[in-house]
């Protein structure tokens, strides 16, 4: 019955609200209207505020017309007989809600400011992360985007006990959900049960627990709401396309567990204005006619063991999870959890002990599709805690499969070990670094499930590219080392091709749309010196996609009649752009920041400004959470720049397109540089290095400016005088 | 008496039964009587085979004569009687719509005090609509602008009317093809009557083309101006809950009963109403206040946009002054009974007419002026208090009243779909895409003494809902359903289908959907056009699973209103009696044929509930032809259907 819910709820949204407003006058008696608010490291204000209405609330003064606003939209209560049509107004009321929570969360931070961790994962003594900041958004973006992460659920409340939580919480890991949660039902959390029963819960492994209070539910909409923002290139106040771009592209839904309160209800009505709908435990009534959801609204009494389940079908959503073959859960979900030093089973760590991993092709003949080899001792044959040697082999076979394809392959093997739950993997090549933790050990896992998984996973993310594949599993000192041997061979030949690519030396780039799903304008072009601005996708990725999926999000672009050779502009590449880009977008250039740059979607890992007056760029990248000299933060340019649009003066791109040489090598390149994080600086020393003595100014790096130096163009001019810098003795970068 | 005219009884309506005794009682004349008076009734009028357009006729048409003196043959006389009847209907619409454009425009230009524009947005959507400029514009030039544009419409001499444009792009190019998009909407009543005179149009199928052109500049021209520039001036309505029948009378207060049809009047009646110096008055006259009700579609007006009450429909005028407890009827246009006067001398009850349109011999004039008119609006308002103490003894107000929820204008009903930040018409389509609602019906027009007052009205609805067709209605149609309680939201459980119930449930909406008076009924062609836009229901206004219904019409303003329905692409069923039968090709034509060009069609079943069956009959071809015959597999999004999906 949907009136029995809308009454409920337009009374929980009056309950709401109202507290919002007397918080918000307690607020502005303590601390004054100018009382700067916020949620902590965002561009987008309280962002459901911001999105839907278009406010940026930046003090409690700024709250005032939010709440008239409130005030305007709470209907009147649905009347027993002879009722005024509800829906339209109960909605309106689940919108308010929203509002008001923001306020009340907003207060709350201002209030107590360390109620949230305000980190990716708990704390000792705090499990409550509070709203994700733009870092979290930006990383976890580029999950939604590619699929790893179809959607999210809102788990309010608590199961009935803790194995329950549990398993809900696993199964829709395993169907590679985020997790958010809030509320309490009965005294408990869903976040406290699974504490208590020994998960990792965090953004790590997608169990995020928001807050312990229904208000926080609110972060969900708003990590929802920004996910429009950045990653759909939507304009904050233009709520309808807002709205529905959530209904469409962001496949989220509701579990209420328990006692669904007025104050539940009211959230759920919020919910369903984003197209989420609610799947419950409890036997509350139901609204089934499709509409403002894609299918039904609210699903009730659903079985614990089928509610995942029935939550995916209802929002019309379908994961294909591959099943592997090993005894413990297997997804991205698991991709972030640790196995701590105390944990540890086993530990192979390259650089301690000998370890590599070394995809190879072979002819068909000599692979047996599906064979593991473990030679040497396996895990029941070692001391718990034990710290050994470890060469993982994977000898693939097949009449597409190309040399090209072998680093890519091996590539995988990182992330597809770390996806097993208890497995924890770092680095690659002979910088791995694995720890297999004592419970995955306890539920079976032995080294032969690596070549499982190998196996399983190969054949079904690259299936298109090879035919068989054998996996050989070393733990044998000197087995490993002769394996080492021949692989740190192979790495250097790879490395040297990679490195003697260019765009001139071959005739087709490879388009990748992968972000279209969220990004419907968007269009990277990817060439062999101009790595996608996610910095996860390659020329060489790209090929090997195409090879596949041919109908798939990464296709051969002809380059076509070169437009501009200094730029990097080709007619073949405008063609395919406008095309691909729906008629958005007729050109860009591939190696300037000045004129007609590429365009840029959300999820770019570092973004580049001009500064007129240093003559030069600066860098910042997506982790950097201070002021730039550009005068805004990271999260401000992306919020300004991305969205598939060309913006003179800025332009997003990877962290490894910074050494490659064509980096904005039309508007001078490399030397250009001039500011850039210390963080960054130092995670990309090494090959800064190389680049810097490749442009005959080995000391380049010194010369760059970091925050220590600078975040005003002003502070760092003088630096740069100082070092003599060589933009400064370039022509002027504006032309 | 003719047989065909011997009715079971005359209303459905115990209200009207009882002071039907009474009147007899007091010696009151009333429609019945005269209906049966006048039985039996000219079967070649009947029949549309009867002319006297000039004075070698009259002519009558029968087999031993089958042309008139001039020639024409039963075809000819029965497409020029119709299309006579088009414009009639289109000029009553049309001139309604002219006086609310005039006094829009006053109202733009200041010239009157007594109104003001109400709803900005709806005035910037219009402004919109008719391709002005607002960009910097003060709501005054707009407003102006929009006035002098909606007036042109009237005497505009080529081009196309500006509303034309609303309608979805198949339509347009069909009356295109056909060249019946009409000119200005003055020039096709002219023309219509220009081809009728003797010795002109006496080809029925181009008779019926003009009539087509014409019955769309009510449509698409008067009737829409109308309701847009009502909603402008007055208030957009929304969801309001009133009461309707004519125990809404009070016996202890001033009861003024506003009939007719335009809301200029019966607005300021109501702001007159409420004059502390009136209310005064009255209480000095020992009544405890100033009671309005309404009557047709001026009740309507002031119900969708105010909830005041609804005395009843057409058939019910004559029944209120029996009552014996109203001080005054106030008339403008359309629909009065000349023997309202001679009804009244039976109680103290007074008639004033108020347009100058609109006199009737025996009633009080007081001429209404929109310049003036809260003037002349409390002066009926005081004469209808000193006429208090006139009241006799004898009284009987009935007790039957029913609440009501009213208010569906288009932008309601895309409201209540959403809320404010989601609204739209998917919600409806979606719905009726996956079954549960079967189509859309729209069942208005008039009541006829012919048939059991509100009986065909009443069974028909039900049938409609009860198969899960979502009902609309306009007129004395839906006064007849809201007097029965199916425009109270508990009516879905109790006489709708499961799954029309269950969307009416979820929206808080009753089956049967009150848009306001029969110049609204421009109000659900906009809605099927937001259908139309809303997709998944086709591309055309004829795609849609929607009928209509009159199916106890009587004026020649319903005759309009099918005609432009059917050129809109709309099967619509007409009862009581149909003006055509005398011209088999005609009737072919109109039954038949016009379904292969205009995509629309009328249909002739007196019996209501055969009618329906007819209606949902249409409404599963068109579900067919749709293929939302079957249900569907739910569709699962991965990430490659999302990367294909078009931006918001």
């Amino acid at each position: 019955m949907s009136k029995i819910i809308c009454s409920a709820g337009i009374r929980g949204a009056h309950k709401i609200v109202n507290r919002a407003k007397e918080k918000w006058k307690e607020a502005i008696d303590k601390w004054g209207p100018e009382q700067e608010v916020g949620f902590p490291n965002t561009g987008y204000y309280l962002p459901v505020i911001y999105g839907i209405l278009g406010i940026p609330v930046k003090t409690l003064k700024d709250m005032e017309p939010v709440l008239e606003r409130c005030s305007a939209l709470l209907p009147a209560f649905v009347e027993e007989k002879h009722y005024l049509p509800y829906l339209g107004p109960a909605l309106d009321a689940g919108m308010a809600t929203f509002f008001a929570e923001e306020i009340l969360e907003a207060v709350r931070y201002l209030e107590n400011p360390d109620f949230y961790t305000k980190q990716e994962e708990p704390t000792a003594g705090n499990i409550w992360l509070g709203a994700a900041d733009d870092i979290i958004l930006r990383k976890r973006g580029i999950e939604f985007v590619d699929g790893s992460a179809p959607g999210f659920a809102a788990i309010l409340g608590a199961a009935p006990n803790n194995e329950t939580a549990v398993k809900i919480a696993l199964e829709l890991q395993e169907k590679n959900l985020y997790v958010f949660m809030s509320a309490e039902s009965g005294g408990k959390t869903f976040s406290q049960q699974l504490v208590e029963s020994g998960v990792q819960i965090g953004w790590p492994t997608r169990l995020v627990p928001f807050g312990p209070d229904t208000s926080a539910t609110v972060f969900a909409a708003g990590f929802a709401t920004r996910a429009a923002l950045a990653f759909g290139g939507l304009k904050p106040g233009d709520f309808q396309k807002i709205l529905l771009y959530n209904k469409e592209r962001i496949f989220a839904f509701a579990i209420p567990l328990g006692e669904v309160t007025e104050e539940w209800y009211a959230n759920a009505l919020g919910a369903v204005n984003f197209g989420f709908p609610i799947i419950a435990d409890t036997p509350i009534p139901q609204i089934l006619p499709t509409g403002i959801c894609t299918y039904e609204h609210v699903v009730s009494n659903v079985p614990h063991d089928k509610i995942v389940a029935r939550a995916i079908e209802v929002r019309g959503l379908k994961v294909t999870v591959t099943k592997v073959p090993i005894p413990v859960s297997y997804g991205p979900a698991f991709e972030g959890e640790r196995v701590r030093k105390e944990d540890v089973y086993a530990e192979f760590r390259g650089g301690v002990n000998h370890v590599c991993e070394w995809t190879t092709s072979k002819t068909m003949e000599e692979v047996e599709d599906g064979k593991i080899e473990v030679i040497g001792r396996d895990l029941d044959q070692i001391k718990p805690g034990s710290q050994m040697s470890l060469a993982i082999l994977a000898e693939v076979a097949g009449r597409k499969m190309q040399k090209d394809f072998e680093p890519i392959l091996e590539r995988q093997i990182h992330h597809l070990i770390n996806y097993a739950q208890g497995v924890m993997h770092i680095g690659q090549r002979d910088t791995a670094w694995i720890r297999i933790g004592k419970s995955a050990y306890e539920k079976g896992f032995r080294l032969s499930h690596l070549g499982s998984i190998i196996h399983a996973k190969y054949h079904s993310d690259f299936g298109g590219i090879f035919d068989k594949v054998q996996v050989k599993i070393y733990t044998e000192e000197e087995k490993v080392k002769e394996i080492l041997g021949k692989a740190k061979n192979v790495y250097a030949e790879r490395d040297a091709r990679i490195e003697g690519m260019t765009d001139e030396g071959i005739d087709n780039y490879y388009s990748c749309t992968l972000c279209q799903s969220f990004a419907p304008s968007h269009v990277c072009v990817i060439s062999p010196e101009r790595t996608g601005l996610c910095g996860a996708y390659n020329w060489m990725d790209c090929k090997a996609a195409y090879e596949i999926s041919p109908t798939g999000p990464n296709q051969p672009v002809q380059k076509g009649e070169v437009i501009d050779v200094k730029l990097g502009q080709w007619k073949g590449v405008n063609e395919f752009v406008y095309t691909a880009s729906r008629q958005k977008i007729d050109h860009y250039n591939f190696y300037s920041i000045v004129y007609d740059p590429m365009t840029t979607c959300g999820c770019c890992e570092c973004i580049s400004a001009v500064l007129p007056l240093c003559n030069g760029v600066m860098i910042v990248n997506r982790e950097h959470q201070s002021m730039t000299p550009c005068g805004m933060k990271f999260t401000t340019l992306a919020g300004t720049i991305g969205g598939g649009i060309s913006s003179p003066g800025f332009i997003g791109h990877s962290k490894y397109n910074i050494c490659q040489r064509k980096f904005i090598s039309g508007d001078g390149g490399f030397q250009r540089i001039v500011w850039m994080p210390k963080a960054l600086k130092e995670e990309l020393s090494k090959r800064l290095q190389i680049r810097s003595e490749e442009i005959k100014v080995p000391n380049f790096l010194e010369m760059i400016a970091d925050e220590t130096v600078g975040t005003t163009e002003e502070e760092i001019i003088s630096f740069l005088q100082e070092k003599n810098h060589p933009a400064l003795s370039l022509e002027p970068i504006l032309g | 008496m003719d047989k065909t005219n011997i009715i079971k009884k005359e209303s459905v309506d115990t209200a009207v039964e009882s002071l039907l005794e009474k009147a007899r009682k007091d010696g009151v004349e009333t429609v019945w009587e005269r209906l049966a008076a006048q039985s039996p009734q000219c079967s070649f009028g009947e029949q549309g085979i009867c002319c006297r357009s000039c004075s070698m006729g009259p002519c009558r048409i029968r087999k031993s004569a089958p042309k008139g003196v001039c020639g024409a043959t039963a075809d000819t006389i029965a497409a020029r009687h119709f299309v006579k009847m088009i414009a009639a209907g289109t000029a009553a619409h049309s001139d309604h719509g002219r006086a609310v454009a005039e006094l829009f425009l006053a109202v733009a230009k200041n010239e009157v005090s007594d109104y003001r524009i109400k709803d900005e947005k709806k005035l910037m959507q219009l402004a919109g609509d008719f391709g002005i400029k607002t960009e910097g514009k003060k709501k005054d030039e707009i407003a102006r602008e929009v006035g002098e544009i909606a007036l042109a419409q009237f005497g505009q001499q080529k081009g196309e009317l500006a509303f034309i444009k609303k309608a979805p792009a198949k339509r347009q190019e069909i009356w295109r093809k056909m060249g019946i998009v009409p000119r200005g909407i003055d020039r096709e009543i002219a023309e219509t009557m220009h081809r009728t005179v003797m010795g002109n149009d006496q080809d029925y199928q181009n008779l019926l083309l003009q009539g087509s052109r014409c019955a769309l500049s009510d449509g698409w021209g008067g009737s829409m101006i109308a309701t847009e520039l009502q909603d402008v001036l007055f208030g957009t309505p929304v969801p309001v809950r009133g009461q309707v029948n004519l125990g809404v009378l009070r016996e202890d207060e001033i009861n003024i009963i506003v009939h007719g049809h335009e809301p200029l009047l019966s607005e300021m009646i109501v702001v007159a109403a409420s004059d502390k110096e009136l209310l005064q008055l009255a209480k000095g006259k020992g009544a405890k206040g100033i009671n309005i009700a309404g009557m047709c579609c001026s009740a309507n007006e002031i119900l969708m946009r105010h909830g005041i009450p609804v005395a009843g429909n057409m058939l019910q005028q004559e029944a209120a002054l029996v009552t014996g407890a109203v001080e005054v009827v106030v008339v403008d246009v359309q629909c009065i009974m000349q023997s309202l006067p001679e009804t009244a001398k039976c109680y103290h009850t007074k008639i004033i007419t108020t347009s100058p349109k609109a006199k009737i011999p025996g009633a009080i004039h007081v001429n209404f002026d929109e310049h003036t008119a809260l003037n002349s609006a409390k002066e009926i308002v005081r004469r209808a208090i000193e006429n208090f103490s006139n009241r006799t003894k004898n009284i009987s107000i009935p007790r039957e009243k029913t609440d009501l929820i009213a208010g569906f204008s288009y932008e309601t009903i895309n409201y209540l779909l959403g809320g404010a930040f989601r609204g739209s018409f998917k919600p409806l389509n979606d719905n009726i895409i996956n079954g549960r609602i079967r189509g859309v019906a729209g069942v208005v027009g008039c009541n006829n003494p012919k048939v059991t007052q509100d009986e065909n009205h009443l069974l028909m609805v039900k049938e409609l809902i009860k198969n899960d067709v979502m009902v609309l209605q306009t007129g004395c149609s839906a006064i007849a359903c809201a007097k029965a309680g199916l425009m109270l939201p508990e009516a879905a459980a109790e006489y709708a289908g499961a799954g029309l119930a269950e969307v009416c449930e979820t929206v808080g909406i009753p089956p049967v959907l009150h848009l306001g008076s029969c110049v609204d009924n421009s109000r659900i062609l906009v809605a099927a056009n937001e259908m139309v836009k809303a997709g998944g229901l086709g591309e055309d206004l004829s795609d849609l699973p929607v009928a209509g219904a009159a199916p106890e019409w009587m004026s020649e303003k319903a005759i309009a209103i099918g005609q432009y329905f059917v050129a809109s692409g709309v099967f619509t069923v007409f009862g009581v009696t149909w003006p055509t039968l005398g011209s088999e090709n005609l009737t072919r034509l109109l039954f038949e044929e016009m379904e292969s060009t205009l995509k629309g069609k009328w249909a002739f079943e007196p019996d209501p509930i055969k009618a329906a069956q007819l209606m949902i009959k249409h409404i599963d071809k068109k579900r067919k032809a749709l293929g939302i015959d079957k249900s569907r597999e739910r569709v699962l999004f991965d990430m490659a259907k999302r990367r294909e999906l078009e931006a918001v």
